[in-house]
């Protein structure tokens, strides 16, 4: 899931025209990077890293209406530093930004906020656990027991968090390789939550009840100059199991994977580059590009070979920095539900 | 053929010389008024443009403070808490050793869209901005950020003048603000389902998109110069009306002949367009030339009647901006094409063998003079409509134009009507002869006629709304100067002692105690006066109420300024909130004339309880003996020079930021009536060749050539004289207009209205001598018109 780092750069446009699309987060400049053999010392590291360049705590949910209508939402509070450290008041380089979403199979409905560290208008405190951005916000007790809301100008949400299952750690042991040349993040996740809450959409409330995914990851220099976009899955199956992989894709027209097999009970197995496949069977324009909304996903290893469709292949981010991201539905070998996420189609 | 053709057509130009200046030079002319007037607008408005796009101001709904200039910063982190988007402003002055530059801070990641400045974009990136501190200035204060603060300094032509934008944690840092903030920019959209703004903040007063009042101020004085870039443009439209119609009928015979010798008519037609095309730009190029000097010589008064009138800055330098110079081409080539659209078609009617006889030029058509006139009673009847009813500025300078047009357009009928008039008096011949004659020459003469009305009566209005300003302006001064000298310190601790020392020297003593603060979200200075004998004597009120003084010396009752109180819908006896938790009594209204702030009054005692840390920096003195009390406060007690200053003193300064005010509009004027004295000139010039056949009788009846040319100044300067004597009336009306619905609408007060009779009898001096001065040659012309030009008219007797 460090994939989704791009979209955090790229969101503050001056560093977009500054840099460049593919060597974006590529220097790791005074920051912190992450090294093997990760020891993390919970509830701290739920908390935020400031001396890494970037973090996330982004959460997707599945989720059914009363009528068995399905839906997805998304919440994602991001931090970008300008500098590894943080300071009271405007002065903190710590810049905080958050998309929010809600897909059905016939809306796509977005937003998205911004503020600085510093001054009390975003930040993640552990203990009690919250993050937020102005009203926005992922808190409760503790990281296993939390209340979820955002909302924007035509949707919101307020919905229940209750951890099922244990944390799930990426890669070696929480220490997540991005590339062949070595760039790599802390990546850990709570795959295991039951949701329960209202949806509220133009046309009023409607109770649900579902999944969620929440991801953490920190890094400072997770991709490769020759890195161009992504395409991450998370799948849930209907029997239990759980599976995570993704694709970084080369300007060359190769691409490095990775992926996560998460057993009922939380153990996993890691993938390393190559195990993991995924192709594009169709192809859907959406906001002027083609973007593949059905593919054909493999992991030989768990005799996994299903095909998953977005429940809506129009649920583009159409944000400041736009990306494709949404529920969908997996059919074939297993079935289940899950989230994808692409960027980089131009 | 069409090199042929087009040499035929040109040689008539070369030909009549005097036509071709006249066309080329009205054309410059007006396209010169007209694009120097907009030069100065353009800048002027850039100059808005930029401090609205970088200030947020206007754009988009604020919150401020309901009272005092200053909110917590919690209050913003709450409203975001709660959901509402709205960006934080801080702003302050900040003294630098070359004076105080406004300093904005900005949060440029909340702000919304367009507020950053544009210098952002290239170049310094966003971390520089928000942790490093960069300014971007202004121009005209860079140099001196500079040298006063470590944080780099970028100049930035987009930022307003007097201005330096920077992110907000450095100006509360410069300003010594820490978590203040002056007031909030809220997201023109806003999530669902919010929590009422005044039950999450009701320290605070939401102010509408648009109502920050400046643009509205500034937008009166932009219309004010455009209907003159307009109305000399009309001027010179009718000069040039007037030329081409004339040189297309001169050239009806050249047109028959070229078609007969087979040239199609639609070519010929096309020539002429191109032909016309090619005048209208070269002109126009001259004009803009022109307009580009008239704008550089005006503009630094511009500037300084804005910054004097409003505090509005405008930057001193004039840019060659596209929009104004394209705009002056264009209109110069549209004046043109309605000036020549008649004379083309009739041209595309001629029959090919019509008598290609030049027509009588001024045929004297009663009819046509009456459906003028109709057309100007339907518009005078829209005008009452929208005196009536109508509301707004818009509104207001829709009256004038229906007013000013209406006028122009009933002025034939008028002239006829005068004619005819003093026709049935005459009782030789010869005036006879000479009336009626006068009469055949009003529709010929009758659009300069026109140009001369609008130009006289414009120059009555703003004379007459100018002047009324000043002789109010004055006895405002009077009554707020009254105080012999002023005392301004710098330091506040010394406040106590100074006040001690005049307290034992002087008559009265009257500290000055105020405060920026908003009253119903109106930007107020309120005021706190030690009332005495000076504010009971000298003060006159638009309205009051029994025992002003008393009360409001009591602490019972506040006095408040005529335009915090129409802007804030309040008048006499109404409760309004001049601190938190204090509400008082309105016992009187006061004029404050050119000032866009509000006003509010109260008592020392009060304003001290109020703002406790507060101490006064200046005072105001009265005294007999002012000169001998400035030397014993500077000798005895060590007071600089520089910190008094006599009441005089101030008068003048106020009076020489309002005598720039209105340069401008005089220069204008003046211009406008040059330009109505050439379309006379023009007409008269174009006129003259047509009519010897109808002099050659009269010459050959016994009238001398050198009678017939004094009679031709005459006609003109009576022509002229009623066309004066109607404008004084009408300049009067707009100048009633402009008094008391334009500076209702665009300024928030009501201005008096004086007459100034020996003003108008000198206009109408000037716009006879104009009158006369441009008939002189053509009368000359005529009296040194060679008999043997008189003879032919009876010898080719057509």
């Amino acid at each position: 899931m460090i994939v989704r780092v791009i979209a955090i750069l790229l969101w503050l446009p001056f560093q977009a025209a500054a840099q460049g699309f593919a060597g974006l987060g590529t220097d790791a400049e005074g920051f912190a990077v992450p090294t093997p053999n990760p020891v993390f010392d919970f509830p701290q590291d739920h908390g935020a890293h400031p001396e890494y360049r970037i973090e996330w705590w982004y959460l997707t949910a599945n989720l059914t209406g009363p009528d068995g209508t399905a839906y997805g939402v998304q919440w994602t509070l991001f931090r970008s530093a300008l500098a590894p450290e943080t300071r009271d008041g405007w002065s903190d380089p710590q810049i905080w930004f958050a998309h929010a979403a809600l897909t059905s199979p016939d809306r796509h409905l977005v937003a998205e906020r911004i503020a600085r560290g510093g001054v009390g208008q975003a930040g993640v405190t552990v203990q009690p656990f919250a993050a937020w951005i102005d009203d926005w916000q992922m808190a409760g007790p503790s990281f296993e027991d939390m209340r979820l809301t955002a909302r924007g100008t035509d949707f919101a949400y307020d919905l229940n968090l209750q951890a099922t299952g244990p944390l799930v750690f990426h890669g070696d042991n929480g220490f997540s390789v991005k590339s062949a040349q070595g760039q790599a993040s802390y990546y850990y996740s709570q795959p295991f939550f039951e949701v329960s809450g209202t949806l509220t959409l133009p046309d009023g409330n409607i109770p649900v009840t579902g999944t969620a995914w929440l991801d953490r990851e920190w890094s400072s220099q997770p991709l490769a100059e020759t890195q161009s976009g992504w395409d991450w899955f998370s799948l849930s199956f209907d029997t239990g199991d759980k599976l995570m992989g993704f694709l970084l894709r080369e300007d060359t027209g190769a691409f490095f994977s990775s992926a996560t097999w998460i057993a009922p009970d939380g153990t996993t197995t890691a993938y390393p580059d190559g195990a993991f496949s995924a192709q594009p069977l169709d192809w859907h324009s959406v906001a002027g590009r083609d973007v593949p909304i059905r593919w054909a996903v493999q992991l030989p290893d768990k005799g996994i070979d299903v095909t998953v469709t977005a429940l809506n292949p129009d649920a583009w981010m159409a944000l400041s920095i736009p990306y494709w991201e949404g529920p969908i539905l997996i059919d074939g070998s297993h079935t289940g539900r899950g989230y994808l996420e692409m960027t980089g189609y131009e | 053929m069409i090199w042929t053709a087009l040499t035929a057509l040109l040689s008539h130009w070369r030909s009549n010389r005097l036509q071709f200046f006249a066309m080329v030079a009205g054309l410059a002319l007006a396209t010169a008024l007209w694009s120097g007037v907009q030069a100065i607008n353009a800048e002027a408005r850039a100059s808005y443009d930029a401090a609205a796009a970088t200030l947020g101001e206007g754009q988009f709904d604020q919150l401020l403070p309901r009272s005092g200039d200053r909110m917590e910063q919690a209050t913003y982190i709450d409203l975001r808490r709660a959901g509402w988007q709205v960006s934080p402003v801080l702003e302050g002055r900040l003294r630098t050793d070359d004076g105080p530059v406004r300093l904005v801070g900005l949060e440029p990641l909340t702000a919304p869209g367009t507020i950053a400045p544009v210098g952002m974009q290239e170049g310094t990136n966003l971390d520089d901005f928000l942790t490093r501190g960069v300014l971007f200035a202004a121009p005209d204060v860079a140099d001196a950020l500079t040298a006063s603060l470590s944080q780099r300094v970028i100049t930035d032509p987009s930022v307003a003048p007097g201005v330096a934008l920077t992110d907000i944690g450095v100006v509360q840092t410069l300003l010594d603000a820490e978590a203040q903030l002056s007031r909030l920019i809220l997201a023109p959209t806003q999530p669902m389902g919010l929590t009422d703004l005044a039950s999450l903040a009701p320290e605070l007063v939401r102010q509408p998109a648009q109502d920050t009042g400046a643009d509205r101020l500034t937008d009166s004085f932009h219309l004010n110069l455009t209907a003159f870039g307009l109305l000399s443009f009309a001027v010179g439209i009718f000069i040039v009306h007037g030329t081409i119609s004339l040189a297309f009928e001169q050239r009806r015979s050249m047109v028959r002949t070229l078609r007969a010798l087979g040239v199609p008519l639609n070519l010929l037609i096309g020539l002429m367009i191109s032909e016309l095309i090619l005048f209208a730009l070269v002109a126009g190029g001259v004009g803009v030339a022109l307009g580009y000097v008239i704008a550089a010589v005006l503009l630094p008064n511009v500037a300084a009647t804005l910054q004097g009138l409003y505090g509005a800055s405008v930057a001193g330098t004039l840019q060659l901006r596209p929009e104004w110079w394209l705009s002056g081409l264009a209109i110069a080539v549209l004046g043109t094409a309605f000036a020549a659209s008649g004379a083309l078609w009739k041209i595309a009617q001629m029959p090919l063998l019509a008598s290609a006889r030049p027509r009588a030029w001024a045929v004297a058509s009663g009819e046509t003079a009456r459906r003028l006139g109709a057309v100007a009673g339907l518009l005078f009847v829209t005008g009452i409509g929208i005196a009536v009813w109508g509301q707004g500025l818009t509104l207001a300078f829709a009256l004038l134009a229906c007013l000013l047009i209406g006028a122009a357009l009933i002025l034939p009928l008028l002239l006829r009507s005068a004619v005819t008039l003093a026709d049935r008096q005459a009782r030789s011949a010869m005036w006879q002869w000479f009336w009626a004659d006068t009469r055949q020459q009003v529709p010929g003469m009758s659009l300069a006629l026109m140009a001369l009305l609008l130009a006289t009566a414009a120059n009555v209005g703003v004379s007459t709304m100018v002047s009324s300003f000043r002789v109010t302006f004055v006895d405002f001064l009077d009554q707020r100067l009254a105080p012999e000298l002023f005392i301004r310190i710098d330091d506040p601790a010394q406040s106590a002692d100074v006040e001690a020392i005049l307290l034992s020297e002087a008559r009265e003593v009257l500290p000055l105690l105020s405060v920026e603060t908003a009253i119903t979200a109106v930007p107020t200075d309120l005021f706190g006066v030690r009332v005495g004998p000076t504010y009971r004597e000298n003060w006159v009120f638009l309205d009051e109420t029994a025992d002003v003084w008393d009360r409001v010396e009591e602490g019972r009752a506040t006095v408040v300024s005529e335009q915090l109180a129409r802007r804030a819908g309040l008048w006499t006896d109404d409760p309004v909130t001049v601190a938190p938790g204090l509400t008082l009594p309105i016992a009187a209204i006061v004029a404050d004339y050119g000032n866009p702030l509000g006003q509010a009054l109260i008592s020392e005692t009060l304003f001290r309880s109020l703002y406790p840390d507060m101490q006064p920096l200046s005072f105001g003195i009265r005294t007999d003996d002012p000169s001998a009390l400035r030397t014993l406060l500077t000798e005895d007690h060590g007071l600089p020079d520089t910190a008094i200053t006599d009441q005089s003193r101030i008068k003048a300064f106020s009076l020489g930021v309002f005598e720039r005010t209105f340069t401008v509009t005089g220069a204008l004027n003046v211009l406008t009536l040059a330009v109505a004295a050439f379309a006379i000139l023009m007409s008269l010039l174009t006129l003259a060749s047509i009519r010897v056949p109808q002099l050659a009788p009269a010459w050959a009846l016994g009238l001398t050539r050198r009678r017939l040319g004094q009679l031709e100044l005459l006609r003109a300067v009576v022509l002229a004289l009623v066309t004066t004597v109607l404008a004084i009336p009408l300049g009067l009306l707009l100048a009633w207009v402009l008094l008391s619905y334009v500076n209702v609408e665009a300024f928030g007060w009501k201005l008096p209205l004086y007459l100034f009779p020996g003003h108008y009898a000198l206009l109408t001096l000037f716009a006879l001598l104009a009158a006369a001065l441009a008939a002189l040659w053509p009368a000359l012309r005529l009296a040194r018109t060679p008999p043997s030009d008189l003879l032919k008219v009876f010898a080719n007797d057509r």
